[in-house]
């Protein structure tokens, strides 16, 4: 299997790796993403009454 | 009105979506552009979505395929490694491990994008190896050599950096290492 030596680097890569996500995770979302899924839940609203 | 609306479901993974995006891309405003195609996607194809399968892993595949196709449209757009990218990182305040993360994004931005890839999805999205290589459409041990790769060139990479991050204590030190780091080159 791997060497302690290898593991402990994936291991570093990992976490800063990790860490680049969170920070994106943090930011939490978007203004214009919830905006987004509100236009397209009343879109379909509006089509759903058609169907 | 029966069970529940996959749909609804979709909020759920944005911010793993924008994470991936943001990595992939090197481009916030990119990446975001992405994130919404996606979703629309998504939104629309939602009768494509088997319940009971991994949402995730099926928004990340419309995900990079939206990138894939994006960049083919429009090469010359793509984010450039250390513009907007290390730009957007210098209005965030120093503290510690702060250049260590601008290193780290730069290495990032430097390996092959199916390199970066593979390593997004199986060492920060947590997904399996299996799970990726069906995102990608590659043999499972494609995935495991882009990861394995993809860890290596990023070792190596930062290999340099460690060593001036631990010892960039003034500037004698400072012009010595890169000097050296010059020569190394």
């Amino acid at each position: 299997m791997n060497t302690p030596k290898k593991d402990d680097r994936e291991r570093a890569i990992d976490e800063n790796l990790k860490k680049v996500f969170d920070q994106t995770l943090d930011e939490g979302i978007p203004d214009r993403f919830k905006e987004l899924l509100s236009q397209l839940k009343q879109q379909d609203a509006e089509q759903g009454s058609q169907k | 009105m029966s069970g529940s609306d996959p749909r609804e479901e979709l909020v759920d993974h944005l911010p793993a979506m924008r994470a991936f995006a943001i990595s992939l891309t090197r481009n916030g405003a990119i990446a975001d552009d992405m994130v919404q195609d996606t979703l629309v996607k998504a939104w629309t194809n939602i009768d494509k979505f088997q319940e009971g399968t991994n949402m995730r892993a099926w928004l990340f595949t419309i995900l990079r395929n939206t990138y894939y196709s994006n960049r083919r449209k429009a090469k010359r757009e793509v984010a450039d490694v250390d513009g907007v990218f290390t730009e957007n990182l210098a209005e965030k305040p120093a503290h510690d491990g702060h250049m260590q993360m601008a290193d780290f994004r730069r290495a990032l931005g430097q390996l092959k994008d199916e390199q970066r890839e593979a390593l997004l999805l199986v060492g920060a999205s947590g997904f399996s190896y299996e799970e990726a290589a069906e995102m990608c459409g590659v043999a499972v041990g494609t995935i495991k050599s882009r990861t394995n790769r993809a860890r290596a060139r990023l070792a190596e990479i930062l290999g340099h950096n460690e060593n001036e991050a631990m010892e960039m204590t003034d500037d004698a030190t400072m012009s010595v290492l890169s000097a050296s780091k010059v020569s190394s080159f």
